[in-house]
């Protein structure tokens, strides 16, 4: 599935999945930003219908209003657009640790069927077939958020049963696991993908289909998912992105597109010159 | 505050098997002590920093280091920092001892050592397979007060801090604007600060409660402009994002990263000399 035509004209699959994914973030909400996938959806929310979101990304910059996406979490796009910036230990303890932070908005390299999320290795950590970034600042956000969210594109080898390393907790087991080890977030409410959204039954925790983009049916996202995908009663068939909301995205990425390829000048002193 | 060469400051201050904690998050990257520690060759360096960036896969590459703690290794949004996992995944050139943690356990990590403890503490719920891979690293506590668990996490306390800030003052105070990561934290966990600056002034004319390291605490300094290209200096430059797209390449097989290296980093005598290579110098 590479995208779609609708009234507002043709989209790509990456598209529908950044507006579905804004589409989640209420105005007003604070929102800890990881890089990539998430902060394009954050920044597509605060310049469409969440002007109010607060934007806070693990450099320390609170409150960021880029107007070209970031590269890097510390971007200085970031620090020149933000209500403050304060020191990394400050971000993770004062704000999120002490509880300010409503949504997490993080991205994986696999989920498994309770939303537990891998970014360290693929195969064994002593020996890794791949040996990925890392934790970052997602196991804390992912515990202390009021809520998580996740985007990630679909595929068996990323939508797994089980995660070959639990780097950042979701329902755990599942069926309340998470809940009786006491942590203070409700956890993973939802992951949108590039096919459609999964969110956790209420009992068992487990991911299920809630939605799907248009053109894409039940067994694409079961053919892109390694367990048996469980598909809510009221699966929704969601409207395909609105123009205002594509002009924004393209708009966004085209004025990062062009300030990332700006090549840099440093001026040097006469004495430091060759 | 002896104000000195950079390269006289490593010569004299970092020595082979010492832990080097290089910090500045994103922005601020100590590039050009980091690459005049690979000019001096120093070997079996821990090094210390949350995010490894280019400079912790140019020194690995290198040969320079046989441990190293972290928390996030990876190209900032580009992908991965291949001498990172060539090190990890295949011993290449040497095996890489890691200590791995969150950024958050790094910044309290920090925290303790700047405060002369043995260690930091942080709220705790359940084990992640990073908990269980570090085994008896990290330990779980109970609050004496409130029963709950915590996790303990060991100070760092480098024997050497490199930092690069924007400016010194004639008396030698360093003055750190922008994002700051921990490199408050890290200065003061380290025995031993040294730091690479964009600018010597009269007056710093910063706030009262800007991040200002005093002289006192700063071993040397040194005026290095450019420093921290390719990561970048707010005030000063911008962060070379093409340069991160390109390391991707470079950094990818093994002859071409030691070729990059000798053609740049080795042949250069310094930074100046290098930012003209790489053609950034105006």
């Amino acid at each position: 599935m590479s995208g779609g035509v609708g009234a507002s004209g043709a989209y790509t699959a990456d598209e529908m999945m950044t507006v579905t994914a804004a589409r989640q973030l209420t105005n007003g909400a604070v929102c800890f930003v990881g890089i990539g996938l998430p902060s394009a959806a954050c920044n597509l929310a605060r310049r469409t219908h969440a002007p109010g979101l607060v934007l806070i990304y693990e450099s320390g910059t609170v409150g960021a209003r880029p107007e070209v996406l970031p590269l890097s979490i510390g971007d200085a796009e970031l620090a020149d657009t933000a209500d403050c910036v304060v020191s990394l230990p400050e971000v993770f303890t004062h704000y999120l640790q002490r509880g300010r932070v409503d949504v997490g908005f993080l991205g994986a390299a696999q989920i498994d069927r309770y939303g537990n999320l891998n970014t360290t290795v693929i195969g064994s950590y002593s020996h890794p077939t791949v040996r990925l970034p890392g934790s970052g600042g997602a196991p804390e956000i992912a515990a202390h958020a009021r809520e998580v969210l996740v985007i990630m594109k679909q595929s068996p080898r990323s939508f797994v049963a089980r995660v070959d390393f639990l780097t950042s907790c979701g329902f755990l087991g599942g069926s309340g696991e998470r809940g009786r080890a006491g942590f203070p977030g409700r956890g993973l409410q939802a992951v949108i993908t590039d096919l459609g959204v999964l969110r956790p039954d209420a009992r068992t925790e487990e991911l299920k289909l809630t939605a799907l983009y248009p053109g894409v049916s039940v067994e694409d996202a079961r053919g892109a998912t390694g367990w048996p995908l469980a598909v809510a009663d009221d699966l929704e068939t969601l409207p395909p992105p609105e123009a205002g909301d594509l002009r924004v995205l393209r708009e966004l990425h085209a004025r990062t597109e062009a300030a990332h390829a700006t090549p840099v000048r440093i001026k040097l002193p006469a004495a430091e010159r060759h | 505050m002896p104000l000195m060469r950079l390269a006289d400051a490593i010569e004299q201050h970092v020595r082979d098997g010492q832990s080097v904690a290089l910090e500045g998050f994103t922005h601020l990257i100590p590039f050009a002590a980091g690459h005049e520690i690979i000019r001096q060759g120093r070997r079996r360096l821990h090094l210390i920093r949350m995010t490894p960036d280019l400079i912790c896969d140019q020194m690995i590459g290198m040969g320079c280091a046989d441990r190293l703690t972290f928390s996030w290794g990876g190209n900032p949004g580009v992908g991965s920092l291949h001498r990172l996992r060539d090190a990890i995944e295949r011993d290449w050139p040497q095996p890489l001892t890691i200590i791995e943690r969150t950024h958050a356990e790094m910044g309290v990590a920090y925290q303790a050592g700047a405060s002369g403890l043995p260690c930091g503490l942080m709220r705790h719920y359940a084990d992640t397979d990073l908990d269980r891979a570090r085994g008896a690293q990290m330990r779980t506590v109970t609050c004496p007060f409130s029963g709950e668990p915590l996790l303990a996490v060991p100070a760092i306390t480098p024997d050497v801090t490199v930092l690069h800030a924007q400016q010194v003052d004639r008396n030698g105070n360093v003055l750190i604007r922008g994002i700051t990561g921990a490199a408050r934290e890290a200065a003061l966990a380290a025995r031993c600060l040294l730091v690479t600056v964009e600018a010597r002034v009269e007056r710093l004319d910063a706030p009262l409660n800007a991040l200002v390291l005093p002289h006192w605490l700063v071993t040397a300094v040194s005026v290095v402009p450019g420093g921290a290209h390719p990561s970048y200096a707010a005030g000063f430059y911008e962060r070379d994002n093409r340069f991160y797209l390109e390391w991707d390449q470079i950094a990818r097989d093994r002859g071409r990263f030691q070729q990059w290296m000798q053609e740049h980093v080795l042949s250069s005598r310094d930074h100046a000399e290098l930012l003209a290579r790489l053609r950034v110098a105006a």
